[in-house]
């Protein structure tokens, strides 16, 4: 039962969307921007990730979906090297993000986290006012000449988050009184701000109301057009929504890739029909 | 099956499961109340007693800033004054030479008897007093006559004229008129011949002698000789470098290393090592710090004994641990997202924390520091050992000189041996002591306060 509904939003969101569909034939001929090769992640003598290989395309949604503890999330922070500040873990295998390998001792970590940005499960502004927050990494980038570009780069990154009408009468006052989805989107802005080509969300909408939710859907099938996306969910109706293509983890094992309609209504494995149709996780 | 399904097909089931919940609830709440009413006491008791020794304290000290003080007219009269003009520098003259007549005149000045000067006031006010010039003297503090000696020694002018002073009454006669002696203790166990004592009820009826305010215990030096006029400057002076010596070298090393600790040491054995090591160190008796002192920096490094450089050296080796512990306890409660974000966006490790940890551990850090600051100016056992009990009577000018703190002088005064006059006197240091805590304190927490409510 559920899968068909699941299915059936997947693509009727798809055939209603016409930037999906352009989406789709982009990804049908895409350039690949992200490619993993048996990537394994070590936490001390833990193997949480066994060698888990995909290509993640310009322009397109990826959603990565399992249940919890299934190496999804680390896989996620795998392509911008948040695992580095872990104590104790350790990367294997290959990641290249346009070609180039991001575990190459002369990559400078600042400038990758720079081009992947990361949007994190719990809202995390600064406690700062939402004008610095945004500023924050462009200031840090250097990237604007002037207090009036500063302002300019603020004001574009807020309206791609769709959150400059909310705010622009009070960009003094401090980021962490709004509330937790405008709290979100304030760090879509942020990570937008220093102009990074992917964009890697971990569960960004399991802190938010459905409203807020919807909300922010909405902002990644409008992002897609400029950003690679690949976003971490637990929401199998989220990843229907907004996923082009979704891939299905479990035991960190990547089970199964495909478009996310083939996912959810014909799934080629066993288990990853089990888990959309709700049988576990 | 044939069991109920629920309490409602058993009403007496139901009822019977209810008591035993009212009865378990009765007895829960009991337990509750008993332990509301525990904690209640504690936090009573502890305020009672806290109460009690404020109010002993205060009790003690606070009439010691008051003291029995001669009000009258002394006249410098120029046949008891009898000294050569104040030598001036001429312009012919090396300073070597100059130095040397105005030491001769210094010495001049340090043979006029100023004690005849008081004895002709006092005789002034009390004829009778000109006739026992020894049981006169011992009414006004020994170390007033300095005080008028240096008055002319900063304006020879004075000579011939009367004025107006106020002089300290000797400690015993302060004593006396306060009461904190048993007057009808027979002649041989009192401090004072009985004509001195008449002398002073009699002064204090007429008002000569008054309870006056008296900044001598904050002026003046620690002394000996005269009780009465001494005070807590060079000790104070003394604290207060120590206190800043710790500020300057305890917070700046303590803070780097509970950063470095805390964020980029990597967790091994040797950090492992590092950190007990920190933890027992905080658990350390503070004397053994002092011993410390005395081989390292006293004998080894060949700094001065009794000099505040090295107390503030001691107490900054006793309060690293406790700032390094705190700190770090303050950085582990910044939450890592945080760091995530700005690590997210594209910032070092370095900047991260100096942009979002740093400011939001402050508050933290702050009152870590002020804690361990307090904790080091109210110590006294590792400064014994360095040397800082010394009986030390000048206002350190420099870190290197000799001095003492207010702790070890109250340590001091305690145990002096005119315990009437020093239970006072102990307790106004006390008092001083705790106000420049409390000052520390609120200090501390305005600051807290104000980098807080930022946000």
């Amino acid at each position: 039962m559920s899968t068909v509904n699941i299915a059936q939003t997947a693509t009727t969101t798809m055939q209603t969307t016409s930037e999906a569909s352009k989406a789709q034939a982009a990804i049908a001929t895409g350039k690949v921007k992200i490619q993993a090769q048996d990537v394994r992640v070590f936490y001390g003598a833990n193997e949480a990730l066994h060698g888990v290989s995909l290509d993640i395309l310009q322009n397109e949604v990826i959603a990565f979906i399992g249940p919890s503890g299934c190496g999804k999330s680390t896989f996620l922070r795998c392509f911008n090297r948040m695992n580095d500040t872990v104590a104790g873990a350790k990367v294997t295998g290959k990641i290249t993000v346009d070609g180039r390998d991001i575990y190459e001792p002369s990559l400078d970590v600042v400038l990758l986290r720079a081009q992947v940005g990361m949007v994190f499960q719990k809202p995390n502004p600064f406690p700062k006012s939402i004008f610095d927050n945004v500023a924050y990494g462009t200031r840090l980038h250097g990237l604007a000449t002037s207090r009036a570009d500063l302002e300019q780069v603020v004001e574009s990154s807020l309206r791609k988050a769709g959150l400059w009408d909310e705010v622009k009468d009070r960009l003094d006052s401090p980021g962490t009184g709004l509330s937790g989805g405008q709290q979100q989107r304030l760090c879509i802005a942020r990570a937008i701000a220093v102009n990074p080509d992917v964009i890697l969300m971990d569960e960004p909408c399991s802190a938010l109301d459905p409203i807020a939710t919807g909300i922010i859907e909405e902002l990644i099938t409008e992002l897609k057009r400029n950003y690679t996306i690949v976003i971490v969910t637990h929401n199998m109706q989220q990843a229907g929504r907004v996923a082009d293509r979704t891939a299905f983890f479990h035991l960190g094992n990547l089970i199964e890739l495909g478009q996310t309609s083939q996912i959810f209504m014909n799934p080629k494995e066993r288990r990853t029909e089990d888990y959309v149709t709700g049988r576990y996780g | 099956m044939s069991e109920p399904m629920n309490d409602l097909d058993r009403p007496q089931g139901y009822a019977a499961i209810r008591e035993r919940v009212t009865a378990s609830l009765a007895r829960r709440k009991r337990q509750e109340q008993r332990f509301r009413l525990v904690g209640i006491g504690a936090v009573l008791a502890s305020l009672s007693l806290v109460a009690l020794l404020f109010v002993t304290i205060l009790q003690k000290g606070l009439p010691a800033f008051w003291q029995a003080t001669f009000v009258m007219d002394v006249t410098f009269s120029p046949d008891l004054v009898q000294i050569s003009p104040k030598p001036v520098a001429e312009p012919a003259e090396t300073p070597a030479a100059f130095q040397q007549r105005y030491l001769a005149w210094q010495t001049e000045l340090g043979f006029v008897d100023f004690n005849q000067v008081i004895l002709e006031s006092l005789a002034k006010v009390l004829p009778e007093t000109a006739d026992y010039p020894r049981d006169a003297l011992r009414l006004v503090t020994s170390g007033e006559r300095f005080g008028l000696r240096d008055m002319v020694m900063a304006d020879p002018s004075v000579v011939g004229k009367t004025v107006r002073l106020n002089l300290l009454a000797d400690a015993n006669v302060d004593v006396w008129l306060k009461g904190n002696i048993d007057r009808s203790l027979p002649d041989a166990q009192q401090q004072l011949s009985a004509r001195t004592r008449a002398w002073a009820d009699q002064l204090y009826a007429s008002g000569v002698i008054q309870n006056k305010f008296s900044t001598a215990l904050f002026m003046n030096v620690d002394s000996r000789s005269s009780l009465a006029s001494a005070g807590l400057a060079g000790a104070f002076v003394g604290s207060l470098m120590m206190m800043l010596l710790v500020i300057l070298l305890a917070v700046p090393i303590g803070v780097a290393s509970a950063i470095y600790l805390e964020e980029f040491a990597p967790k091994n054995r040797w950090t492992d090592l590092i950190e007990v090591n920190i933890n027992n160190l905080a658990a350390v008796p503070s004397i053994v710090f002092g011993l410390l002192g005395a081989a390292v920096f006293v004998l080894w490094f060949k700094l001065p004994l009794s000099a505040p450089i090295v107390g503030g050296l001691v107490l900054t080796l006793m309060t690293l641990p406790t700032v390094i512990i705190a700190t770090r306890s303050t950085l582990k409660a910044i939450p890592p997202s945080i760091r995530e974000a700005a690590l997210g966006v594209g910032a070092s490790k370095v900047q991260a924390i100096t942009d979002h940890v740093l400011p939001l551990a402050l508050p933290g850090i702050l009152t870590a520091t002020i804690l361990g600051v307090a904790q080091a100016l109210g110590e006294t056992a590792p400064l014994l050992l360095i040397g800082m009990s010394a009986f030390v009577a000048s206002v350190p000018s420099t870190p290197f000189d000799q001095s003492t703190a207010l702790p070890v002088q109250i340590f001091l005064w305690q145990g002096n041996e005119l315990r009437n006059f020093f239970e006072g006197r102990t307790s106004a240091a006390i008092i001083v002591l705790l106000a420049l805590m409390l000052t520390l304190n609120s200090l501390a927490i305005w600051l807290r306060r104000r980098l807080e409510t930022r946000w």
